[in-house]
């Protein structure tokens, strides 16, 4: 099978304190993985070491290149796209600036978030920081698709979120798995990973515990290992 | 509250008037005066781009102001005395063709701007700081012991350099000159901020790691902007060593570094109309309170002190109604 992302055996860890131990996920082209576990488990960590924010060991590979040994930015122009938890827009820009300063060739254009994302049009011209939570996180996902990513990282999009906009991000997230875009996705909603995800990874202590398709994941694994 | 642009057109509008008008009311003087605001306008312009867009607090950009007036008394000097410059087994003739001299300026400070940023840039705040001024004394030391080129005396240039079609030696027309600089580097310095350069340099100054998540690396984007920011200083210090026929070390001394900083925060980081109002009201408080005590930099450091308490975002800040960016 060809994979789009392999890891295997991935250990990493801040400083003097080791957070992930044995970390293995497969993700093939076209596919939407989640990545769950309860909290503390080491899913921002690996997200992280795949965008090569903090240095690790073991397998990273990226349409068979070895992410470990680019930097950050490197990792990104091979296409990563990473919604980073907490949205994080570039406060000081404006919607369209935030859009125009990812901006890499491809399909992907200002228009194309407009249509995904009607609200970013008439926000246009506001400050990225004078947004509601709803829009920002609009805003942060049109920014990663901006770099027209072969991969889609999304860390916690519809944390903090009011149901009604929670919805519309997954409308918005479903469409998006609906034209082929790859899809590593982080989020606390089991319900709404179900009716998306192809397959899961459930994150336990730092190392993968279980994986598998997602309608392989019965009831009674979801409770043990995330509480559900 | 004054919208940014009209602050811009109305201060660049301002100089012009002032040295048009004293033009006409025979002040030479106060054409000089203008003439030495513009250029510290252009040289604070350029620093404008490093400090005010990109967050790069550089206390070393007199080291590109004293590159560009070193360049233009290196190729004068020789074409003054007639003798050629020699570059190891590379002869160079001196010049007082205005546009060679720039030209030089630019391309040799721009080199410098790189080094210096490829070296400094690993490092930022208060490091970044140390480094950059570190540079800049290093120039300062070297110019002081380079014999050869007047050492701490200097070196005076007899007659200003020529520029086609305009008599330099006239203070307007050589006012006309440094003023279209200044426009140059202004609508420069606009285009950039709004170009993806411009924003991604505004991005990383906000947050490197989110900068790189989107495939930009900060260090590369802050590299460039600084290379630009240099070239556009240097410029200015040929300016400067025309203005004056004269260069000397005291051109690549820290407080020249300083001064410019000055300038900035006087006016507004990061806005573009902010180093040109910084540059006239310290060229106006220099003459105004020179005139009055000696000890002027008291009441100019008391008006900075003011400005950095009460108007948030310098003179253009205060005009707007709008903080500037946070450096």
């Amino acid at each position: 099978m060809s994979r789009l992302l392999h890891i295997e055996g991935l250990q990493a860890g801040y400083g003097a304190v080791p957070v992930l131990f044995d970390v293995s996920l497969d993700l093939a082209p076209g596919q939407v993985l989640a990545l769950m576990g309860r909290n503390g488990m080491g899913k921002s960590t690996t997200i992280k070491s795949i965008c090569r924010m903090i240095p690790s060991q073991g397998t990273l590979r990226f349409d068979g290149r070895d992410l470990h040994a680019l930097p950050s930015h490197r990792a990104a122009r091979l296409g990563l796209g990473l919604v980073p938890e907490g949205r994080r827009c570039f406060a000081g820009l404006t919607v369209l600036e935030n859009l125009a300063a990812a901006a890499r060739p491809g399909p992907w254009s200002r228009a194309a978030v407009g249509r995904l994302f009607p609200r970013l049009t008439e926000r246009g011209t506001q400050l990225a920081a004078s947004l509601s939570g709803g829009e920002q996180q609009m805003l942060a996902i049109g920014r990663a698709l901006m770099t027209n990513p072969r991969l889609l990282i999304l860390d916690e999009a519809t944390e903090g979120l009011a149901p009604l906009v929670r919805a519309e991000i997954w409308d918005a997230i479903a469409e998006l798995k609906g034209a082929g875009q790859s899809i590593l996705i982080v989020d606390k909603s089991l319900r709404d990973l179900r009716k998306l995800a192809d397959s899961a990874v459930i994150l336990e202590r730092g190392r993968s515990v279980w994986s598998g398709p997602m309608r392989g994941l019965d009831d009674d694994t979801a409770h043990r290992l995330l509480g559900v | 509250m004054i919208p940014e642009r009209l602050v811009t057109i109305g201060a660049v509008a301002g100089l012009l008037a002032v040295a048009l008008g004293a033009w006409a009311l025979g002040e030479i003087f106060t054409i000089t005066l203008a003439t030495r605001a513009a250029i510290l306008a252009l040289a604070a312009t350029g620093l404008n781009i490093a400090l005010g867009y990109g967050g790069l607090v550089s206390l070393g950009h007199a080291a590109f102001f004293g590159l560009g007036g070193y360049a233009m008394g290196i190729l004068a000097f020789h074409a003054q005395s007639y003798t050629p410059l020699e570059l190891g087994s590379l002869t160079i003739e001196g010049t007082k063709s205005m546009p060679v001299i720039w030209l030089v300026a630019v391309c040799v400070s721009a080199l410098a701007a790189w080094v210096i940023g490829l070296l400094s840039l690993r490092t930022g705040g208060v490091y970044f700081i140390m480094i950059t001024l570190a540079f800049g004394q290093m120039f300062y030391y070297f110019a002081i012991s380079w014999s050869a080129y007047g050492g701490e005396d200097g070196l005076p240039i007899y007659l200003r350099n020529s520029f086609p079609g305009v008599d330099t030696l006239v203070p307007v027309q050589f006012f006309g000159l440094c003023f279209a600089a200044l426009v140059l580097a202004l609508l420069l310095s606009a285009r950039l901020r709004s170009a993806p350069l411009g924003l991604a340099l505004n991005a990383a100054r906000q947050s490197p790691a989110r900068v790189a998540a989107v495939g930009i690396s900060p260090t590369r984007v802050k590299l460039v902007a600084f290379v630009i920011s240099g070239a556009i200083t240097g410029l200015a210090g040929a300016l400067y060593a025309d203005l004056n026929r004269f260069v000397s070390p005291a051109m690549f001394s820290w407080q020249l570094s300083g001064e410019l900083i000055v300038l900035v925060i006087l006016g507004g980081v990061g806005r573009l109309a902010g180093p040109v109002i910084g540059a006239c009201l310290f060229v106006t408080l220099e003459h105004w309170l020179g005139g009055l005590t000696d000890f002027w930099h008291v009441w100019l450091g008391a008006i900075l002190l003011g400005v950095v308490l009460f108007a948030r975002g310098g003179i253009v800040g205060l005009l707007t109604g709008k903080a500037g960016p946070h450096v």
